[in-house]
């Protein structure tokens, strides 16, 4: 069965007829190409399919479209403006905070979350908060390093 | 994997979702989905009609009560974690709502979703069970109150009759000169329990204990209450000796394990717990720092 949505998904208003059990992540990425926004498991466990609602981030694998009627998506390609990256993807660059990539978009929209929250998070903070998004790669050390870099820019620019 | 597909119902109300849920041949109710959902997407659970509670604005709700708090099931872990009312009256439940999965699934998952879910490693239930909440369901036959030391009835599976919805949950607020801890061991801070244990604690003005609760997660289908432990606290002065017999019984407490964590490692980690909470839980109690 099929049930109408109608929902901004990075600043556009979108309204479409879904599949009741189709997820937010399957969504994104074949329907709307947001590949950005990754499957890794499936299960709510790895958070790579991370995206904001609200500006909170959830499990887009976890969570049917259905369930983000009437809501705000953000996903990785909604964070940039005009073309430029945002602070904290840059500081995700100078950090050399990725490997792969794969786990990168859902890190990057928990930290933006994190950050408008607590402008100055401290490590026990930023490793809880990234408990949700699993890395394989990296080890963590430079994605904490990103994030506090990212804290840093975020507090000069203001 | 992917979830196959089922009709979707959003009822406005609870007396539509029983009603649904009461008639519809392999129904299920959708709270916040963060357990439904993964058993969905690998074909654990296949229902034909899922119920959303989303639309039903009553079941989202954390009130006062004149005996303590009032807790809609559609409440999301996020919105205990960050309620001031939550931690004032019922500091347990906050301790233990921060340690419940990660962020992203707290945004969603909620309150009676784990309570209904009731995974064994799962934190709410330990805390429903150390604070005897009360569980208020609806059903084709009317309401009806579930002491929750009833309602874990086999794994995985509450005591809620076809067609019952959990509505809202009540929990006594933590008395005066009380402490309360809620410890969890496992490998990834994000994951389910290990074991987990849950200690409440009052102090009479003589310095001795005149209530004592402790619960534990992750040994057996259901939270397991330390009857006798906590009878062998009370009118016993705060002490180390106190917490260590404490341990003792928790230690040898009957548990399952598996392949895993055996049961005598699940045990010997009962016994560490409850000794740490008991301290932490009298020292919030304004017992002495020592013990
Ligand atoms: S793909 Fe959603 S949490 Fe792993
Ligand atoms: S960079 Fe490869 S998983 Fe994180």
């Amino acid at each position: 069965m099929t049930i109408p949505v109608s929902l901004v998904i990075n600043g556009k208003t979108q309204a479409f007829d879904v599949g009741a059990h189709h997820v937010v992540a399957d969504v994104l990425r074949e329907r709307f190409g947001l590949t950005g926004c990754k499957v890794g498991c499936d299960q709510g466990v790895c958070g790579a399919c991370t995206v904001l609602v609200d500006g909170a981030p959830v499990t887009g694998c976890a969570t049917f479209m259905f369930a983000v009627d009437g809501r705000e998506v953000t996903t990785i390609e909604g964070l940039g403006l005009d073309g430029a990256l945002s602070p904290v993807q840059q500081a995700f660059l100078a950090a050399g905070a990725f490997q792969c990539g794969f786990c990168t978009a859902g890190m990057i929209l928990s930290v933006t979350a994190l950050l408008l929250r607590d402008r100055d998070p401290d490590e026990a903070t930023i490793r809880q908060w990234l408990a949700g998004n699993i890395c394989r790669c990296t080890g963590y050390n430079a994605i904490v390093e990103a994030v506090r870099r990212a804290a840093r820019q975020v507090a000069e620019a203001s | 994997m992917k979830a196959p597909p089922f009709h979707y119902h959003a009822p406005d109300d609870l007396a539509s979702a029983v009603a649904l849920l009461a008639t519809l041949e392999n129904a299920r109710v959708l709270a916040g989905g963060q357990s439904l959902m993964p058993m969905m997407n690998l074909r654990l659970a296949g229902p034909d009609h899922l119920i959303d509670l989303g639309r039903i604005a009553d079941l989202r709700r954390i009130e006062e009560t004149p005996q303590g708090l009032r807790i809609g099931a559609m409440t999301t872990q996020r919105a205990l974690e960050k309620s001031d009312l939550v931690r004032r009256l019922c500091p347990l439940l906050a301790e233990a709502v921060a340690l419940v999965g990660h962020q992203q699934t707290r945004n969603r998952g909620t309150l009676g979703g784990s309570l209904c879910h009731l995974d064994p490693g799962a934190e709410l239930p330990v805390v429903a069970a150390a604070l005897d909440a009360v569980l208020h369901v609806a059903g084709p036959a009317g309401a009806r109150r579930i002491a929750f030391r009833d309602f874990p009835l086999d794994y995985l599976t509450p005591s809620l009759a076809p067609g019952e919805v959990l509505t809202h949950v009540d929990i006594a607020r933590a008395p005066a000169n009380s402490g309360a801890a809620f410890l969890e061991f496992n490998r990834r801070p994000a994951d389910f329990a290990i074991v987990s244990a849950a200690a409440t604690l009052t102090l009479g003005v003589d310095g001795r204990i005149t209530q004592a609760a402790i619960a534990l997660g992750g040994v057996s289908h259901a939270p397991v209450r330390l009857a006798q432990a906590e009878a062998g606290l009370i009118g016993a002065r705060a002490s180390v000796s106190a917490w260590e017999s404490a341990a003792h019984l928790a230690a040898q407490s009957p548990c399952d394990g598996d392949e895993l964590y055996p049961a005598d490692y699940r045990q010997e980690l009962s016994g560490v717990l409850v000794r740490r909470a008991l301290a932490i839980a009298c020292q919030r109690a304004g017992g002495a720092a020592h013990v």
